[in-house]
């Protein structure tokens, strides 16, 4: 069941990922993050990670591709305002370059299989107990960081000149 | 039992779409897009690793690049919204005022 599940979410994770940078569409394109991000999900859930699958799910999923799409309509792009993109030969180019990284990086990951987790990992009171404790000045600083781009984000949208 | 290799694998071809998407293509929403994907490459390899050491901190560092990657596309979202209430465009090629 963990093998087949693992190969339905890669296959359609990567070719929604592919999708999403191919298609002339910015609205496709959103919707096949969306479905990548819920592959993703998937698969934080097959690591036993249940808080991060259920927080990817709320924030990703839902929060930010809300933003994006949102904007996405306000702008109301038509596909004939942009340019085409790149040439034939610069695309070939860059998906050589990748596929040669791919292939490169690849055999240097650690074949090793997990063993069976402990049994409470990755629930949130594993995560929270580390987060509060271990990790308590990122945390904090992190609220730092969302009070700035709060307003950042305020102050650029209502301003009216560049 | 999958080794934790292949969730790896996943992540690398997650990640160079992402690149490529980045370098490649020309409308800021894509590249915005693009740089999402590349920043959940990266979270799914934290998680992968996390499970292969047995150490929670990776879920730790998940959540907070998370919260991160929201503050980015908020930001980067309000700045694109001003560059086409400005130029009436969001082709990355058009715009090179610093360039003169």
């Amino acid at each position: 069941m963990e093998t087949f599940l693992f190969w339905v979410f890669a296959i359609v994770g990567v070719g929604c990922g592919i999708m999403v940078v191919f298609h002339r569409n910015p609205m496709s394109s959103a919707i096949y993050l969306i479905v990548t991000m819920l592959c993703l999900a998937g698969f934080y859930a097959l690591l036993a990670g249940p808080f991060v699958a259920v927080i990817q799910v709320l924030v990703y999923a839902g929060a930010v591709m809300v933003l994006m799409l949102f904007v996405i309509m306000m702008l109301n792009l038509r596909e004939e305002t942009l340019r085409r993109e790149g040439s034939m030969i610069a695309w070939l180019v860059a998906g050589l370059i990748g596929l040669v990284l791919v292939l490169y990086v690849v055999p240097l990951f650690p074949r090793t299989s997990a063993g069976t987790p402990p049994a409470a990992f990755g629930t949130i009171e594993d995560v929270g107990s580390k987060l509060f404790t271990v990790y308590i000045l990122p945390f904090e600083l992190t609220s730092v960081l969302l009070l700035i781009a709060i307003i950042g984000a305020v102050t650029l949208a209502t301003r009216r000149t560049l | 039992m999958i080794p934790i290799s292949h969730y790896l694998t996943v992540s690398a071809i997650l990640f160079t779409t992402g690149a490529i998407g980045v370098l490649m293509r020309r409308n800021a929403l894509i590249i915005l897009m693009s740089l999402e994907l590349m920043l959940n490459a990266v979270n799914l390899s934290f998680v992968a690793y996390a499970r292969m050491f047995n150490d929670v901190g990776g879920h730790v560092f998940v959540f907070l690049s998370i919260t991160v990657a929201a503050a980015e596309a908020a930001v980067g979202l309000a700045i694109l919204l001003t560059i086409f209430r400005t130029r009436e465009t969001v082709d990355v090629d058009t715009l090179h005022l610093l360039q003169r």
